[in-house]
């Protein structure tokens, strides 16, 4: 007998949320949704989550277990218990609940809405037949052309939990749909609205939407993929580009990090502004005994930093 | 009230495609219980068919053929003829508005075999065709968000139609419960299939017959609903899907005895028959107790396609293998039985998307039909694969485009809307008074356990006459039973009832149907009239609601143009 401990809510009836325990044996090979609607079917019609497909192809049955979203019809549920036979259910995360394990999606699809999520072919008309694309060029699209929308990865999201502004990995790994498409014509003008804040350069690489990602599309690796065209398109002109200019001729150079060099040329010399809102910061670590040593200097093997350096760059 | 020029019921290929047609001129609402990308057009996963010629020669004249024998020659001609000629030009529309396709070395659009094509004409992307396809409709719809207004989760309850003219919709917002009639110049329904009312099935949750039944309801008779396809390779047990695109590939089909049964059924064709005869070998090897370990299920083998193949063409499949039973294909076979797939029948329409009433082909004013909901009838009686994703495409444009001329040349229509909402109001009243004891989701079972045991693969009238004795009863069990939520917020419970009483009465329409048509062809196989009939059946069927609940079956003449009916073998 396992148990499953489903977060509830519903304002209708009371302010609060709470937790309700559903025990049930689970049938062989029975996925977590088909777990759920057993409990919905037998147990409590009241239950509500969204679900429709169950092969993981409509993105509808996402929910947390056991803290991290996934969707309900690609596990089994007897995976998902811990030692004493419990999961936790609960609604995806960055995102305000409506009722039981339903979640608002609004906030998620204006998000998409923004990165303009459309093809932007330019203006010569189309030719007769189909546009070509290199088997090569397809790869360049061909994992971030699965995402399914499910909003897992951005329940999980870390950057997202403290900023509401950031665009999300869903809405930046669609634009990398886009802005790595041979078809597109406006690639340089994307990377630049997608390096304002909110953009590319603010996700903390912390990498928990490709754990959390149930398909190949792996929001952060879309994300790194979306800077490297930003550089190379010269779109330098912003903190997150500057930032990582900066640690790479540090690196480079010295083989370690100028730690007092990058804050102040990832603000830029002559954004007087930024640089005056790191002096408060600069001087509490000053306090705290904090500040990096004022001499840089290079590790003894920086010889061989800069050889894979060369080796990259070829 | 909520006014719109035109509105769309389904937000899947043809609802989206009808979108972007009426769009160009008129302001449109487009409505779906779920989100546009949640559609079940997104599961269809082989490809796209049209004879682009990419790989090898390839002509309409070819589709068109291959296409009327895979419907054992009940397709309409006139509409497959156009259908099949519009192919290549919506399949670039598509490429252009951004559609993700798999490639050739040179760049152009990838094609592979499938079954029933006599040419690899199917276009595709991987294994996700129709996730590509839906995800590239939608990005087109929120680029003409100014003109397409989408109301995502919102229930159709009921069609309004006054004096021979469609008015509009009554729905309702399944968040708040708010009951509202959205009134519209014309009506386009694209509300996909209703494979629920099986037990072993690929269809989504949402596959429920809303649409099909809300137009029956408002008179309209349903076409050929005896023609189910069963679709051979669904996963044991649960029925999802694996694509026919693993035997395209190459995959085999292996028996209890690791023998490759498809040469005893199509010598031929071999594992590239049409669905429904491969279904039905399937079937026959599983009754004769020659499924693997004596079980009702027969392997997929793919192993020999090897794993870098696997991995480009069949990723999909293969993370599904792992994710559902812990088999990867890699390195085992795939366990799969025969599973509803996909309705042949359903709204009549004319070549043009326009619902037609009768046999003479008179139209209701202001009501259009596409994709799986209706029944043009280019499939005939039985789908090949690839067709149903262009049937969608090129129908929901046609579809649109006749709502938009249509709406362009009439006046608002007038709606009673207090009446209108009180009808759906008082349905959910009605609900939430059932004092019954009897469990839904033990009628629910009970429905989907004998469609497929006795309206499944293989009918014959003795099968039929139970179970329509049996969904009668259930019919009459489910006005008894039990609700638990009365609340009006996101309330699922209530929308599955409404959902499990309409696929109710779909289980009756085809099953009576299927007792009436007393001869196998395609998908309609009957054990005790194992030959087609064409002297007395080369006709549609149509069911009309009659007095009450009972129901009266009328023909309709098929279209016959270049292909007179012939044997049909693989």
């Amino acid at each position: 007998m396992a148990t499953f401990r489903i977060k509830r809510y519903n304002p209708e009836k009371q302010p609060e949320a709470y937790y309700e325990d559903f025990d049930l044996d689970i049938p062989s090979g029975a996925t977590l949704l088909d777990c759920i609607n057993l409990i919905k079917w037998t147990k409590d019609g009241s239950l509500s989550y969204r679900m429709s497909c169950r092969s993981a192809i409509c993105g509808s049955c996402g929910m947390k277990a056991n803290g991290h979203a996934l969707l309900a019809c690609q596990r089994q549920a007897s995976s998902l218990l811990d030692k004493d036979g419990t999961v936790t259910i609960e609604p995806l995360g960055n995102m305000k609940p409506i009722k039981d394990l339903v979640v608002d999606f609004k906030p998620f699809w204006e998000k998409i809405d923004r990165i303009k999520p459309y093809l932007q072919p330019g203006e010569e008309p189309p030719p007769e037949k189909e546009r070509t694309q290199s088997p090569e060029q397809f790869r360049l699209i061909d994992d971030t052309s699965t995402c399914i929308m499910c909003g897992n990865c951005y329940s999980d999201c870390n950057t997202l939990e403290v900023d509401g502004n950031f665009l999300g990995p869903a809405a930046l790994a669609k634009a990398q749909r886009f802005v790595s498409d041979s078809r597109d014509q406006n690639t340089h003008e994307r990377v630049r609205e997608l390096s304002k804040p909110g953009g590319i350069w603010d996700c903390t690489h912390c990498a928990e939407c490709v754990e959390r990602c149930p398909k190949p599309a792996r929001p952060f690796y879309r994300i790194k993929e979306i800077m490297t065209v930003a550089l190379e398109e010269g779109v330098h002109n912003n903190n997150g580009a500057r930032h990582a200019l900066s640690f790479t001729r540090s690196v480079k150079a010295s083989g370690r990090l100028n730690e007092n060099q990058l804050p102040v040329e990832s603000m830029g010399y002559f954004n007087i502004k930024g640089l005056l809102e790191l002096v408060p910061v600069g001087l509490r670590m000053l306090l705290k005994g904090k500040i990096p040593p004022i001499i840089h200097k290079s590790i003894d093997d920086v010889k061989d930093v800069k050889r894979i350096f060369k080796d990259l760059k070829q | 009230m909520i006014e719109h020029d035109v509105v769309i019921v389904g937000a899947g290929l043809a609802g989206m495609r009808a979108a972007l047609e009426v769009c160009r001129d008129l302001d449109v609402a487009l409505l779906t219980k779920v989100y546009p990308s949640r559609s079940h057009s997104g599961a269809a996963q082989g490809g796209i068919a049209a004879s682009l010629a990419n790989s090898e020669d390839d002509s309409w004249e070819e589709h068109m053929f291959d296409t009327v024998k895979g419907g054992d020659y009940l397709s309409d001609q006139d509409a497959v003829e156009e259908y099949v000629k519009s192919a290549s030009r919506v399949i670039y529309e598509l490429e252009h508005m951004g559609c993700v396709f798999s490639r050739t070395p040179d760049g152009r659009i990838a094609q592979r075999s499938f079954g029933g094509h006599s040419r690899p004409r199917a276009c595709f992307s991987a294994d996700r065709t129709g996730h590509a396809i839906l995800h590239a409709l939608h990005e087109q719809v929120m680029k003409n968000s100014r003109s397409i207004k989408v109301y995502s989760e919102w229930f159709m309850h009921s069609l309004i139609i006054e004096d021979g003219q469609c008015r509009g919709v009554v729905v309702s917002d399944v968040r708040t419960g708010a009951v509202e009639v959205i009134q519209a110049k014309a009506v386009v329904f694209a509300t996909g299939g209703y494979g629920r009312a099986f037990q072993i099935t690929t269809n989504a949750f949402a596959s429920t017959a809303d649409g099909v039944l809300a137009a029956f309801n408002s008179g309209i008779p349903l076409e050929d609903a005896e023609f189910v396809q069963f679709h051979p390779s669904g996963l044991y047990r649960q029925g999802i899907l694996f694509s026919e695109a693993a035997r395209g590939e190459g995959g085999y089909l292996l028996n209890g005895l690791g023998k490759r049964f498809m040469e005893k059924y199509a010598p031929e064709r071999m594992e590239l028959a049409p669905r429904d005869i491969v279904a039905r070998a399937e079937q026959s090897e599983i009754d004769a107790g020659r499924g693997v370990n004596g079980e009702d299920f027969i392997h997929l083998d793919l192993r020999h396609l090897g794993e870098a193949r696997i991995m480009e063409r069949l990723p999909q499949i293969r993370q599904l293998g792992i994710d559902f039973i812990s088999v990867d294909c890699v390195k085992e076979p795939l366990p799969i039985q025969p599973t509803a797939h996909y309705s042949m029948g359903g709204i009549p329409t004319d070549k043009f998307g326009a619902v037609v009433m009768d046999a003479e082909g008179t139209r209701v004013n202001g009501f259009f039909a596409a994709g799986e909901c209706a029944c043009v009838s280019v499939h005939g009686a039985n789908r090949l694969g690839t067709n149903s994703l262009l049937d969608a495409v090129v129908f929901g444009e046609r579809a649109g485009r006749s709502a938009l001329e249509y709406a362009k040349s009439v006046a608002s229509p007038s709606v009673n809307e207090s009446r209108e909402k009180t009808r759906v109001l008082s349905q959910f009243e009605e609900i939430f008074q059932r004092e019954g004891s009897e469990s839904y989701n033990d009628i629910r079972n009970e429905m989907k356990v004998v469609m497929t045991a006795k309206c499944g693969v293989f009918r014959d009238a003795e099968s039929l006459a139970q179970c329509i004795e049996k969904i009668k009863a259930l019919q009459v069990r489910y006005k008894k039973g039990k609700v638990t939520d009365k609340g009006r917020l996101f309330n699922t419970e209530l929308y599955e009832i409404i959902e499990l009483g309409n696929m109710l009465k779909m289980a009756e329409i085809i099953s009576t149907a299927a007792l009436a048509r007393k001869e196998s062809r395609g998908g309609h196989f009957r054990s005790d009239f194992p030959k087609r009939n064409d002297v007395d059946f080369l006709h549609h069927s149509l069911v009309y609601p009659s007095d009450g609940d009972g129901l009266e079956l009328k023909t309709k003449p098929v279209v016959i143009t270049r292909h007179q009916p012939a044997e049909r073998t693989y």
